[in-house]
C-alpha cells in the first residue's frame, strides 16, 4: 500500500510540478484573501494582530479548497478511473497517495503564508515548536478529510459547491483547534495549545482511516 | 481446452439501463473476434463487462477461468483495454505516463522501455506532455501502456478511429504479434473491412444481444490462418 | 408494514398505486399500500398528542418561571429534549447508513435518509427556540454558547448531506456515496460537539451565558415530559418519513424483466425500419425481411 502510495503522491506532484497551478494560482490567491482581510479589517486598530491566527486558518482552508479540487480532478480526466481500476494499485494507496500529495502543497503554502502574516500583519513568530506541531497535524487533518470528500463529490455536475458545503463544516474543529493553538504559541504559553494539537492529530488520525477504508467504496460503486 | 471467455445469456446493468440484455459469446484462446453492430447496441459495455469493470447480474460469465459475477476484480490486471478514453494524464509526458501505469501494473521498468520502443515513441517525443501530441500519438501511448501489462486478453474498442494509415498497420501488427505469442483478442470496430482481415471470426450485437455471427468458436487453431478470414464464418445479419 | 386506510393523522400523502412517472422497467401497477399511516403510528400519535397536551400543561402553568430567566426558561423543555433527539436523527443515519453498506438493502437507505430529514427540522427547533430563549434574557438572538454552536454546525452538516441525497443520479450511485457520508455523520457530530464545547469552557468571564438553569422540583419533571413528548413526535415522524422514503423507493425499483425485454425491442424496431444509408456507415446496406431474434 505504502508503494503504491508514494507512487500515486509522486505522479500527483509531478503534475504539479509541470502545470505549476499551486505555485501560480493558489499562492497568489491566499496572498490576495491576506490583503483582502487587511482591507475589511482595518490595520490601524489593532484587529489584524489579535486575529492573525484565525485569519491564517481561514485562508489555508479556502486555499484547500481549490487544491483538493484540483486534485479530484486528475482522477476525473479521460478514462483515468478505469485505468486505476484495472490497475494493481490498492484503493487505500491511492487515498494516501493523494493525500499526501496534498499535505505536500499546503506544507508549502502555509510557509508562504507564514511569511506573509508575519511582513502583512507584523505578526511575531514565538513557540516555533508548536507551531510546527499543529501545522503538521492541521495539515494532514485537511488533506485526508478533504481528499475522502472530495472523492465522495468526484464526478458530479456540483461538485464546486458541494465540495465547500460538505466540507467546511467538517473542519470546523480543525479551524478551532488550530487557531487555539497558534494563539498560544504566539501568547507564549504553548501549555495551552499542547492539547488542541492533540485534537488535531487525533482528527487527522481518524480521517487517514477513515479516508483508506473509504476510498475503494468510492471508486467502485459510483 | 477451457474457453477465454464464456457468456451466456449475460446481462449487464449501466446504473439502471440493461446495457447488455443477454449476450452468448465463446472464445477461445488465439481467437481474434470482431464485435460490430449499430450504435448503442453493447459492443462497449461487453467490452468493459469483460475486463471486470461493468458487473454481470444474471446468466455466466466467465473470463480467463474467473467468474465475473461472484468477483470481477481478479480479472482486471490480466487484461488489456483500449477505450475511447486514453487514460493518461494531460500535463504529463509519454514517458511518465507509461511508467506510471507500469508500475501501477507491477511491470518492470524495462518492459516500459520495450513497450515504447514498440510503438515508436522512445525518441525525443517521450519528453512531450501528452497535450501536445496529436490523437494518433496519443493514442499510441495509450497502447504502450495496455502493452506494459503484457496482457493475455486484449479488449480493444474501435482501436482504429483516429489513427492513420501507418499507425493502422502498426497496431494490426501488434495484435497479430500477441496473437502468436498466447494472447487473445475481441475488439470492436466501425472499420469493417481491416478489422476483418485481422478477425478470425464476427459476432454482430443489436440492442444489447447477439443479432447473428457465429457466438461459438470455429474448428481448433491449427485450422485457421492468422490474418485471414474463410467467407463461410462471417455472417452479415442485419 | 401495512396499512389500512388512506392515511394516518395527517400522515404522509397516499401514493395512488401504480402511478408515477413509470418509464420502461418500472414495476407494472400493482396495489401497494396508500399511505404511510398505519395502526401503530395511529396509536403513536395519539400518544404524541397526549404527550404535547401534558407538555403545555406542565411547561406553561406547572413549573415555575426561573430565578434569574423568568418565563423564558419554559422554552428549555423543549430546546433540551429537541437538541437530543437531533442528535439521535444523526445516530439512525449513521447505523442505517453502516448497516446498507453491509447488507445493500434499500431499507436502510431509506431509514438513513428519514432519519436525516427529521434530525434537520428537529436541528431548527433546536436553533428556533434557542435563539428565542436567549433573546428576552440576554438581550441577543445567538449566544456562542456550545449547544447552540455546534448545533448550528451539526445543522450545517445535515443540510449538506441531504443536498447530495437530492442529486440527480443513478439511485444506487447516489446510495453509495449518501451511505459514505451518513457514515461519517456520527462521528464528525462527536467531533464538533467536543470541540465546541471545549472552546466555550475555555471563557471563564462572567459575562458568558448560561443557557442552562439549575433545575428542581416541578421544572425537572415539566423536562422530563418535554424528554417523553418530543421523543413521541420524533418517533412518528420518522416512522412516516421512513415509510414515505421505502414507498418511493419501491415506486422507483428496477423491474428488470421489462427492461430487459424493452432492450432487446429496440434492436427489433431499428431493424424493422431499414435504416437509411449515412456517412457513417461504411458497409452497404441490404435490408432483406429479417428473422426474429429468438429472445433468450
Amino acid at each position: 500500500m505504502w508503494r503504491d502510495a508514494t507512487l500515486v503522491a509522486g505522479r500527483d506532484l509531478r503534475v504539479e510540478a509541470r502545470s505549476r497551478v499551486t505555485a501560480h494560482q493558489v499562492v497568489p490567491f491566499a496572498l490576495l484573501v491576506l490583503v483582502l482581510f487587511a482591507f475589511a479589517l482595518d490595520p490601524d486598530r489593532g484587529i489584524l494582530e489579535r486575529a492573525t491566527p484565525g485569519l491564517y486558518w481561514m485562508t489555508v482552508l479556502f486555499s484547500a479548497l481549490a487544491a483538493l479540487a484540483r486534485s479530484a480532478a486528475l482522477e476525473e480526466a479521460d478514462g483515468v478511473r478505469d485505468a486505476v481500476r484495472l490497475s494493481a494499485l490498492e484503493p487505500a494507496g491511492v487515498f494516501a497517495g493523494k493525500a499526501l500529495a496534498v499535505a505536500v502543497e499546503l506544507v508549502a503554502l502555509e510557509v508562504v503564508l507564514g511569511a506573509a502574516v508575519v511582513v502583512l500583519y507584523g505578526a511575531e513568530p514565538a513557540g516555533i515548536g508548536l507551531l510546527a506541531a499543529t501545522a503538521a497535524a492541521a495539515t494532514v487533518a485537511v488533506a485526508s478529510a478533504g481528499t475522502l470528500y472530495a472523492a465522495l463529490v468526484s464526478g458530479l455536475r456540483a461538485r464546486e459547491t458541494l465540495l465547500p458545503l460538505l466540507l467546511l463544516p467538517v473542519l470546523a474543529p480543525v479551524l478551532i483547534g488550530a487557531t487555539r493553538a497558534f494563539e498560544s504559541a504566539l501568547a507564549d504559553d504553548p501549555v495551552a495549545g499542547w492539547p488542541w494539537c492533540g485534537l488535531l492529530a487525533a482528527f487527522a488520525f481518524v480521517y487517514s482511516v477513515a479516508g483508506a477504508l473509504a476510498y475503494g467504496t468510492l471508486l467502485e460503486g459510483t | 481446452m477451457e474457453p477465454v471467455v464464456h457468456l451466456r445469456d449475460a446481462v449487464a446493468l449501466l446504473g439502471r439501463f440493461p446495457a447488455l440484455a443477454g449476450i452468448d459469446l465463446d472464445v477461445a484462446r488465439g481467437d481474434v473476434v470482431l464485435l460490430r453492430g449499430p450504435n448503442g447496441a453493447g459492443k462497449t459495455t461487453v467490452l468493459r463487462a469483460l475486463a471486470g469493470l461493468v458487473p454481470v447480474v444474471r446468466g455466466e460469465a466467465w473470463v480467463l477461468g474467473h467468474d465475473l459475477r461472484a468477483d470481477p476484480r481478479p480479472v482486471r490486471r490480466r487484461v488489456g483495454l483500449l477505450s475511447h478514453a486514453t487514460g493518461l494524464f494531460e500535463d504529463l509526458t509519454v514517458d511518465d505516463n507509461v511508467t506510471f501505469w507500469g508500475r501501477a501494473t507491477r511491470a518492470a521498468d524495462a518492459d516500459v522501455e520495450a513497450a515504447l520502443a514498440v510503438v515508436g515513441l522512445s525518441g525525443p517525443r517521450r519528453h512531450v506532455p501528452v497535450a501536445r501530441l496529436s490523437a494518433g500519438q496519443r493514442r499510441r501511448t495509450s497502447l504502450a501502456c495496455l502493452l506494459v501489462r503484457r496482457p493475455e486478453l486484449w479488449l480493444l474498442d474501435e482501436p482504429h478511429a483516429g489513427l492513420d494509415g501507418t499507425a493502422r498497420d502498426l497496431l494490426d501488427g501488434l495484435v497479430r504479434q500477441a496473437v502468436e505469442e498466447g494472447a487473445t483478442v475481441v475488439l470492436s470496430s466501425h472499420e469493417l473491412e481491416r478489422a476483418e482481415a485481422l478477425a478470425h471470426r464476427v459476432v454482430t450485437l443489436d440492442g444489447g444481444t447477439n443479432a447473428g455471427g457465429d457466438p461459438v468458436p470455429a474448428p481448433p487453431a491449427g485450422a485457421r490462418s492468422l490474418g485471414s478470414v474463410p467467407p463461410s464464418e462471417v455472417s452479415h445479419v442485419a | 408494514m401495512n396499512a389500512t386506510t388512506p392515511t394516518g393523522p395527517a400522515g404522509g400523502p397516499p401514493l395512488p398505486p401504480g402511478s408515477g412517472p413509470h418509464g420502461p422497467g418500472r414495476p407494472p401497477s400493482h396495489p401497494g399500500p396508500a399511505g404511510t399511516g398505519s395502526g401503530a403510528t395511529r396509536v403513536l400519535g395519539v400518544a404524541a398528542l397526549a404527550g404535547v397536551a401534558l407538555l403545555a400543561l406542565y411547561g406553561l402553568v406547572v413549573s415555575p418561571p426561573d430565578v434569574e430567566m423568568g418565563d423564558s426558561v419554559r422554552l428549555m423543555y423543549v430546546h433540551v429534549p429537541a437538541a437530543s433527539y437531533l442528535y439521535l436523527g444523526c445516530v439512525v443515519t449513521t447505523v442505517a447508513s453502516a448497516l446498507w453498506l453491509r447488507r445493500r438493502t434499500p431499507g436502510w437507505d431509506a431509514l438513513a435518509e428519514a432519519g436525516a430529514e427529521v434530525g434537520l427540522l428537529f436541528a431548527v427547533i433546536t436553533l428556533v427556540t434557542g435563539s428565542l430563549w436567549g433573546r428576552p434574557t440576554w438581550g441577543t438572538y445567538w449566544t456562542w454558547d456550545a449547544r447552540l454552536t455546534s448545533t448550528a454546525v451539526l445543522t450545517a452538516l445535515l443540510v449538506g448531506y441531504l443536498a447530495l441525497r437530492r442529486l440527480d443520479l443513478d439511485p444506487d450511485a447516489r446510495s453509495a456515496r449518501a451511505a459514505v457520508l451518513g457514515l461519517l455523520l456520527l462521528p464528525n457530530v462527536v467531533i464538533v460537539n467536543r470541540s465546541v464545547e471545549w472552546w466555550r469552557s475555555l471563557h471563564q468571564r462572567s459575562t458568558l451565558v448560561r443557557l442552562d438553569p439549575t433545575i428542581g422540583g416541578d421544572m425537572l419533571v415539566a423536562l422530563m415530559v418535554g424528554f417523553v413528548a418530543i421523543g413521541l413526535i420524533f418517533a412518528w415522524l420518522l416512522v412516516h418519513r421512513f415509510r414515505l422514503a421505502w414507498l418511493e423507493q419501491q415506486a422507483d425499483r428496477l423491474d428488470l424483466d421489462a427492461a430487459l425485454a424493452a432492450r432487446r425491442a429496440e434492436a427489433t424496431a431499428a431493424r424493422a425500419a431499414p435504416p437509411a444509408p449515412g456517412p457513417s456507415s461504411p458497409a452497404p446496406v441490404a435490408s432483406p425481411p429479417v428473422p426474429e431474434v429468438p429472445s433468450r
